[in-house]
């Protein structure tokens, strides 16, 4: 198995509070790997601390096999990671079209090919191309935050938490869209909704106060009730 | 009628001067949260360098040119000595800011001497237009399409260039925008520098406008600058520009009708719009 991503032993602080206390996980290539866990475990500040938007106080990152814990947030987005965060992070004053523009590194063939590609998954981004980011609907949010982390050419996506909020046929689109992506990249998800979490994972890890506790298989934590019911409270 | 016109282009003048000053500001504040009290500062020194050069060369295109590298190079070294330390902190940032800017006033005179400093339009932009019974002072013209032409200038670059859309996403969610792989700090200091380089051309262009200049202006012209960024919205530019043309023709209006209030009425507009609309009149969005 391959990794892409490799945290060891990593601990971080959010102010004078220590939320992450031994985080340990591999996220292998060209798999959805599922970070599991109930509310306030750690998910978030755990991809927030890959991304570099809060420090490591202990521990390493591997990313491609080079260190990047405490790197700068553009300057670990630039080796090849794209970030979906919880609250979506849609410039709510400029329109659909300018929130992926923004995110473009590049204008060149490919990168239309992409973003062709997951408009033809989003029609309703093309809709509303004009509109400003501020007032789509929290689907259509999800959506145009999918596609601005997609439409550069990453190695890998960290995906927060995108069912949050949302109704549950939406949720069914923004999954069968991970779903495709799946094929063309790696995929590291904080995912609360375990049904849509076992449906898109390969692989999970639960992660209790802060410590990664437990991992495997997807298909072997479908198995396992007690542990689903001490850790994710799903019976 | 003359009268009106005459106080409105009075107004739309002063209004974009201030409107110079303030768009450099405003973008500061909304992109990187900082209160930058040294602002005025940056004013006073690009009107003083700008004069300097004009009584030397006596050419007003050059005074305007040195005024903008003068606020350009004071920009880079004020973000990078006074601002990137305390960034996160706004008690931090008042406090160094408010000192650099009585540094600033003071070494202005230690440079320049503390006298006043007569400045007088340039020939060609010297007299009057006589439009019927309404006389339109050239100068005031001068500055108020200058005033136009960099706001449109600005206005297209943020609006339809992709510099302008980080700018613009940078005063929504800076966070985010480092995800998307931007070096935000590099952004932010570019943008410092350039409207550290407005606030020296609205120094520069003042001068001749109010017939002299003297260190202690800065600080007056900041505050202003500060007001019309709180009406306007925090970290909206065109919101700036509908705030200082109010402001600047609130004034005018004002000390001609009212004289006793026309020190008061920014204050008052500012109230006004704090108690209905806290958030400015021109929000940005998150």
């Amino acid at each position: 198995m391959s990794s892409l991503l490799k945290l060891s032993q990593v601990e971080a602080y959010i102010q004078q509070f220590h939320i992450l206390h031994d985080i340990n996980f591999e996220v292998p290539k060209g798999e959805v790997t599922v970070l599991l866990g109930r509310n306030g475990a750690g998910k978030t500040t755990t991809l927030r601390t890959i991304m570099g938007l809060n420090p490591v106080s202990k521990g390493s990152i591997v990313f491609k096999d080079e260190e990047i814990s405490n790197q700068k947030p553009h300057l670990i987005a630039n080796k090849g990671i794209g970030y979906v965060p919880e609250d979506q992070g849609i410039f709510g004053d400029l329109t659909v079209g300018e929130n992926l523009r923004v995110a473009m590194k590049r204008e060149d063939q490919e990168t239309t090919e992409r973003l062709e590609w997951i408009l033809d998954l989003f029609p309703d981004l093309k809709k509303f191309w004009k509109k400003p980011g501020g007032q789509l609907s929290g689907g259509q949010k999800q959506m145009l935050a999918i596609s601005r982390a997609y439409v550069n050419e990453n190695d890998m996506l960290l995906i927060d938490e995108p069912s949050k909020g949302l109704a549950p046929i939406v949720v069914e689109k923004v999954m069968e869209t991970i779903l495709q992506m799946k094929e063309k990249t790696t995929i590291l998800l904080v995912e609360q909704n375990f049904l849509m979490a076992s449906k898109i994972g390969d692989r999970f890890y639960i992660i209790d106060d802060g410590q990664t506790v437990h991992n495997g298989l997807m298909g072997e934590l479908k198995q396992d009730k007690a542990l689903m019911k001490k850790y994710l409270g799903v019976s | 009628m003359d009268l009106i016109a005459s106080l409105t282009v009075n107004g739309l003048a002063t209004g974009m001067l201030i409107f110079l000053l303030a768009a450099g500001l405003t973008l500061i504040f909304g992109l990187m949260s900082v209160l930058n009290f040294a602002h005025g500062g940056l004013f006073i020194w690009g009107a003083y360098a700008g004069v300097w050069i004009y009584y030397i060369t006596n050419s007003f295109l050059l005074a305007i040119i040195v005024a903008i590298i003068t606020g350009l190079v004071l920009g880079l070294i004020t973000e990078r000595l006074i601002i990137r330390p305390v960034y996160g902190n706004h008690i931090q940032q008042i406090l160094i800011t408010l000192g650099f800017m009585l540094v600033l006033q003071e070494l202005i005179k230690v440079v320049f001497g503390p006298d006043q400093k007569a400045v007088h339009p340039p020939a060609w932009l010297e007299g009057s237009f006589q439009m019927g019974d309404v006389i339109l002072i050239k100068y005031r013209l001068f500055i108020i399409a200058i005033g136009l032409l960099l706001f449109l200038t600005i206005y297209l670059i943020l609006k339809k260039t992709r510099i302008g859309l980080i700018v613009r996403a940078g005063v929504m969610d800076r966070e985010m925008v480092q995800t998307l792989g931007i070096n935000i700090r590099f952004v932010f200091m570019a943008v410092f520098m350039v409207g550290a380089a407005l606030a020296a051309l609205s120094g520069v262009l003042h001068a001749p406008y109010s017939g002299v200049i003297y260190a202690e202006m800065g600080l007056e012209f900041s505050i202003l600058a500060f007001i019309v960024v709180v009406i306007g919205g925090m970290g909206s530019f065109t919101g700036s520009l509908f705030a200082a043309i109010l402001v600047g023709l609130a004034q005018a209006f004002m000390a001609y009708y009212v004289p006793a209030l026309s020190l008061a009425v920014n204050m008052l507009i500012m109230t006004v719009v704090l108690i209905f609309r806290p958030q400015g009149l021109f929000k940005v969005k998150g």
